[in-house]
């Protein structure tokens, strides 16, 4: 027999004054199944509260409604108290009395009707309610950490010296990422390897991180404090623990002409090799389509000079299974393919080239050891002249909608740096905008404008073309509202950068939402921006929205702070209201699991009894109530009902809408 | 036409589903055969008009492979099983059979003949013979309704097909549900009045469903709260057609059985058109079961869908 | 069911109005505590997410006597779990233009985006619903689709 109380704030006069609260109170009285009804100034204060838990263990109740405010506002607090009192606190329902009505409605008796019928629903709701217990699941103690560039170097390096263990997947033979490949720093001009080759060196040698680097993501199963990854690392053809990085090999390997991709292909690399000097881990690597052992079978040169043995032309890829409690994503960025804008001119002419390009030319390890020289024929470039906004802004679909933000900093930089290095060169740059928000950016790119004398046109470019060995950029400039074209020795492109493709993948592993321009989604883009809405994903540095090192930093710091909170709990409580299917009834479609967004519904095959001693062996959905979030998409997709949502069951809900339809 | 008796003969199979002849001519029934010997009975001709899919949920999963007859338009039914986990695929042993269009013993009837013994069909015309004597039809006036709008092909080909398949017609299958629409609501609400008030709850429709093939049907689930039987809440009662059209919308695939077995004849697969119609509207074309994976209409979505307000305005129909 | 409501002077109609808790319900909350009013008529009903609302919930509405049903949730794009009103889009046009097919008039249902932050919208879609709802008149097609004038 249910035993329901029932409690009638009045808000001070907030209520009171539109909604007659003891008649409210006087009427409900005679419901059935109710047994206590009282109304009182404030439910919300120590006194109210002391009110509801002395009524529910005087009366032995089996459920309370609260006529109150919003349930936004203290649901919680009422189920606290309800819990106090030995009541189950999902044995609780509020009606909505103030906002959805004494605060809106004007006539009194209007008002006080509706109330009526609103703690009647609830009412009819609470008879329904089920003692609800939340849930726990056990935590793992390390982190992925699926990337290994500044983001995700700094990401494990917080986690692990907070104690926990840390494994960063990299897909590349070293880790150090694009901020690797960079020259200088803006806005204070460091060299950048100087400042992250110290953290890869603090990775490699924390007893608390593993490095798997040449590895990739494969699978990924589980939930939030418990995924189960499946991780491929690729054959290297070199033996990790014995390679010692001598670069012997890289000497005497014949095949000498494969492009330099940590250079940008602007220079070649041998078929085995070390990307570069500082790599981590040290270690060589052999590309198989460049090597001729591996293709034709026939050379196996480095081998023989190989004083430990470390070479392994058998090696083949390899899979481990880990288990991780939290998984960040810091899968960085690439610079956007320009095939869409050949007005630059950038397939045909060597000496259009990208600004990242620019970096390793000025990379005093890069193919030029650092002296500016063209890349057509080695010379001194007199004019140099840069584009910003290249497929950045465009709305046109060529390009993305979005600005890539870090351009307009770097191209400062590379203006400055030019003209420091080189002062009789003549440096101009076409900007539609120049954004400099950022500590100390704005006074940075001034300093390019007043100190060093870099011509900033304001205008786009029109095209860029050869004409007798020169470069003409041909551009408007809009502030002396004239056409100009100036004759270039080289010109440089601020191209726009978009997340690494292989991003949709991860995205897809981890049920992880991805946008319309392959960017990562965070859970709420104001609060809880580090964080995806799959449960235990976090997101650092660019694939989560273009940014640039501090930023990013901070963004990776951010996320380590998530995962050590997450990670410092033994177990998880979990939100009861979770979706449920009634196994006798679930026809294991599959439909349920079409809607869900967090891959929260599997399907397993289960035995049934039949009678007469006959079972039957049926797919059933499974829900992990660890990983639903209660939505209830689900619930609806059930063809036969077999789905219902703990807390807003069917049952319930259309309970309510007979207490309210009925007149 | 003997692939159903080598395939009990050599084992290949355990049972093989077909129609078995009944009392009359007219009337052949679905039948499981395990043997050769049982094969006598075995019958395919112009009645053979169910749609045999459905029986698959239950014999795939029997010990040894089951062999199938299908018609153009039950395979899209099977795919959709296939799809939905509910037919253990590997089990199962399809006959991909022509069709030619099934005749509706009902209209033949209509033209005065009563006792029928015998049926003949050459080319359009249908000779019948009864204790009256023997007529000519003309026999797209006597084919099923659901066969008088079919343009399905075989969707299932990896086994055993047999014969030709008919040419593609070119016929709307909406132009029923073209008509209604075109009708004022109060017309509209006075047609579905009119014939939803014949329906007896017999369930024909449901039984012979093949995307109503719940393990338990939501009106027998209590908890789904629309079950409820008390004489104070016709809710059931009302409201059961609506609601089982929006459960097998974007699953229907258009067999129209439902319409085929309702002894009070009401047109219900003018229901399911209309969700059919309206999603291809809406989300692009889509026929159910023409493929045995992938998502349903109703199970994805795209950012820019219509509203709902806008099916009206724009008349997205 | 009262006589006195079928007649159209003083006819109040019945709205039952299902609101997602994230933005709707919060939009409804906004709408009270900036007393922008609506009408008593309107009653709102909880739910998780839009998606949570069943066919049913809106026919067991209708079939006990409401006049009007509507369905708030969050902007598409914004949902809290992520994807949850696109299914309900897809699936309220669907349910919404086979109610109109079987005679119920289209102005019966609706389905509003209504964010935390859109109090004046929660208020003007009830009143505008509200309005359009009296100027129908009662609800009798869908509490006797199957009954025949007369019975």
């Amino acid at each position: 027999m249910q035993r329901i109380g029932v409690f009638i704030c009045w808000c001070g006069s907030n209520i009171a004054a539109t909604v007659d609260v003891e008649r409210v109170a006087e009427v409900i009285k005679d419901e059935p199944g109710v047994v206590f009804s009282a109304n009182y100034q404030y439910m919300c204060s120590e006194n109210g509260q002391q009110l509801i838990k002395q009524a529910i263990k005087e009366h032995n109740l089996t459920g309370i409604v609260v006529g109150a405010c919003s349930p936004r506002m203290h649901e919680a607090t009422f189920r606290k108290a309800a819990e106090a009192a030995g009541l189950n606190p999902y044995l609780v329902e509020i009606a909505n009395i103030r906002e959805h009505c004494s605060w809106i409605h004007k006539d009194m008796e209007e008002a006080t009707e509706k109330a009526i019928i609103l703690v009647r629903t609830a009412i009819a709701k609470v008879k329904l309610n089920a003692p609800l217990m939340a849930g726990e699941s056990p935590v793992v103690k390390r982190a992925l950490v699926i990337g290994g560039g500044i983001a995700g170097i700094q990401a494990a390096l917080d986690i692990a010296d907070a104690g926990f263990e840390v494994d960063i997947v990299e897909k590349n033979a070293t880790i150090g990422g694009r901020m690797a490949q960079i020259d200088k720093t803006f806005p204070t001009l460091d060299c950048s390897a100087c400042i992250l080759t110290p953290k890869m060196v603090d990775c490699a040698q924390h007893e608390k991180i593993d490095i798997l680097s040449y590895s990739e993501v494969e699978d990924v199963k589980g939930f939030v404090g418990n995924f189960s990854v499946k991780i491929r690392r690729k054959a290297r053809y070199v033996d990790e623990t014995k390679c010692t990085g001598c670069k012997i090999c890289m000497e005497k390997c014949p095949s000498k002409k494969g492009l330099n991709t940590f250079n940008m292909g602007l220079n070649t690399r041998p078929a085995i090799y070390i990307p570069f000097a500082q790599a981590i881990p040290n270690v060589a690597v052999i590309d198989p389509e460049q090597c001729l052992k591996l293709k034709t079978g026939k050379c196996g040169i480095c081998q023989k000079f190989c004083g430990v043995g470390a070479i392994d032309y058998e090696q083949k890829d390899t899979f481990i299974e880990r288990q991780y409690g939290a998984i960040v994503v810091a899968t960085g960025f690439k610079p956007i393919a320009l095939d869409n804008f050949n007005e630059y001119g950038y397939a045909d002419n060597k000496d259009v080239i990208t600004s990242l390009e620019l970096e390793r030319l000025m990379n005093a390890a890069g193919p030029t050891n650092g002296v500016l020289l063209r890349p057509s024929d080695g010379e001194h470039p007199k004019v140099v002249t840069f584009i910003q906004c290249v497929g950045s802004r465009d709305t046109s679909g060529c390009g993305k909608p979005y600005c890539s933000k870090i351009c307009c900093m770097y191209t400062a930089k590379h203006a400055m740096l030019i003209r420091e290095k080189y002062p009789d060169t003549e440096v101009h740059v076409f900007y539609i905008d120049v954004r400099t928000p950022g500590k100390n950016y704005d006074e940075f790119y001034r300093r390019a404008v007043e100190q060093y004398g870099v011509d900033y046109i304001k205008g786009m470019v029109g095209k860029v073309y050869n004409e007798n060995g020169k470069l003409m950029v041909q551009g408007s400039n809009l502030i002396d509202n004239e056409q100009i074209t100036i004759e270039s020795d080289l010109v440089v492109l601020a191209t726009a950068i978009e997340p690494e493709p292989s991003v949709r993948k991860v995205a897809t592993l981890l049920t992880a939402s991805i946008d319309t321009n392959n960017f990562l989604t965070e859970s709420h883009a104001k609060l809880r921006p580090v964080e995806s809405p799959t449960a235990g994903v976090y997101l650092a540095g660019v694939c989560q929205g273009p940014k640039d090192i501090p930023e990013t930093v901070s963004q990776a710091s951010a996320c380590a702070a998530k995962v050590i909170g997450l990670l410092v709990k033994d177990k998880l409580k979990t939100n009861p209201c979770v979706a449920t299917p009634d196994e006798n009834m679930c026809n294991g479609c599959s439909q349920c699991a079409n809607v869900c967004a967090y891959g929260a519904i599997t399907y397993v095959d289960k035995e049934f009894r039949l009678g007469g001693g006959k079972t039957e062996i049926r797919r059933v959905a499974s829900v992990n109530p660890a990983v639903c979030q209660g939505c209830g998409a689900c619930t609806v997709t059930c063809p036969s009902g077999a789905m219902d949502l703990k807390g807003f069951s069917s049952k319930q809900i259309m309970s309510e809408v007979e207490t309210i339809c009925k007149k | 036409m003997n692939a159903q008796k080598q395939l009990l003969e050599s084992g290949e199979v355990a049972r093989v589903i077909g129609w078995k002849k009944g009392d009359f001519c007219f009337d052949p029934s679905p039948a499981s055969f395990e043997t050769v010997e049982e094969l006598k009975d075995f019958v395919y001709d112009y009645f053979c008009g169910a749609n045999l899919s459905k029986y698959l949920i239950q014999m795939s999963k029997k010990e040894g492979k089951t062999a199938v007859f299908l018609k153009p338009c039950d395979t899209y039914s099977f795919n959709q099983l296939v799809k939905e986990h509910r037919i253990n695929r590997e089990n199962v042993y399809v006959i991909a059979i022509e069709c030619l269009a099934k005749l509706d013993i009902e209209k033949i009837k209509a033209n005065n003949v009563s006792f029928v013994t015998g049926v003949e069909v050459v080319d359009k015309e249908v000779k019948v013979t009864s204790i009256d004597g023997e007529i000519t039809l003309n026999k797209p006036d006597v084919v099923l309704t659901k066969c008088a709008t079919c343009n399905k092909t075989h969707q299932v080909k990896d086994e055993e097909i047999i014969l030709h398949e008919r040419p593609i017609k070119d016929v709307n299958r909406f132009e029923e549900v073209e008509k209604l629409e075109a009708m004022t609501e109060e017309e509209r609400f006075a047609f579905w009045r009119e014939q939803l008030s014949k329906c007896i709850r017999c369930n024909a429709c449901r039984n012979v469903c093949p995307a109503c093939s719940c393990v338990k049907c939501v009106f027998d689930n209590p908890a789904s709260s629309i079950s409820a039987k008390a004489n104070d809440d016709k809710f059931e009662e009302q409201l059961f057609h609506i609601i089982r059209a929006f459960h097998v919308a974007g699953r229907c695939t258009d067999c129209g059985e439902c319409s085929r077995v309702c002894p009070q004849n009401i047109p219900l697969h003018l229901l399911n058109r209309k969700f059919i119609k309206d999603i291809d509207g809406m989300y692009g074309e889509y026929q159910a079961g023409e493929t045995s994976d992938g998502k349903t209409p109703l199970t994805s979505y795209t950012e820019g869908d219509v509203e709902p307000k806008d099916v009206f305005n724009g008349e997205a129909k | 069911m009262q006589e006195v409501k079928t007649e159209k002077k003083e006819f109040t109609p019945n709205i039952v109005a299902f609101c997602c808790n994230w933005c709707s319900y919060a939009g409804a909350d906004l709408a009270g505590s900036s007393r922008l009013t609506y009408p008593a008529n309107v009653k709102i009903i909880r739910v998780p997410c839009s998606c949570r609302v069943n066919p049913t919930f809106v026919l067991k509405a209708f079939q006990q006597g409401a006049d009007g049903v509507i369905l708030c949730g969050c902007h598409p794009g914004d949902c809290h779990y992520v994807t949850g009103n696109y299914y309900t889009r897809r699936r309220m046009a669907t349910l919404f233009s086979f109610l109109n097919y079987m005679g119920i008039e289209k102005e019966r249902t609706r389905l509003e985006w209504v964010s935390a932050a859109e109090g004046a919208k929660f208020s003007a879609v009830m009143n505008d619903f509200v309005k359009q709802i009296t100027e129908l008149g009662e609800n009798k097609r869908l509490t006797d689709l199957r009954v025949k004038e007369g019975e």
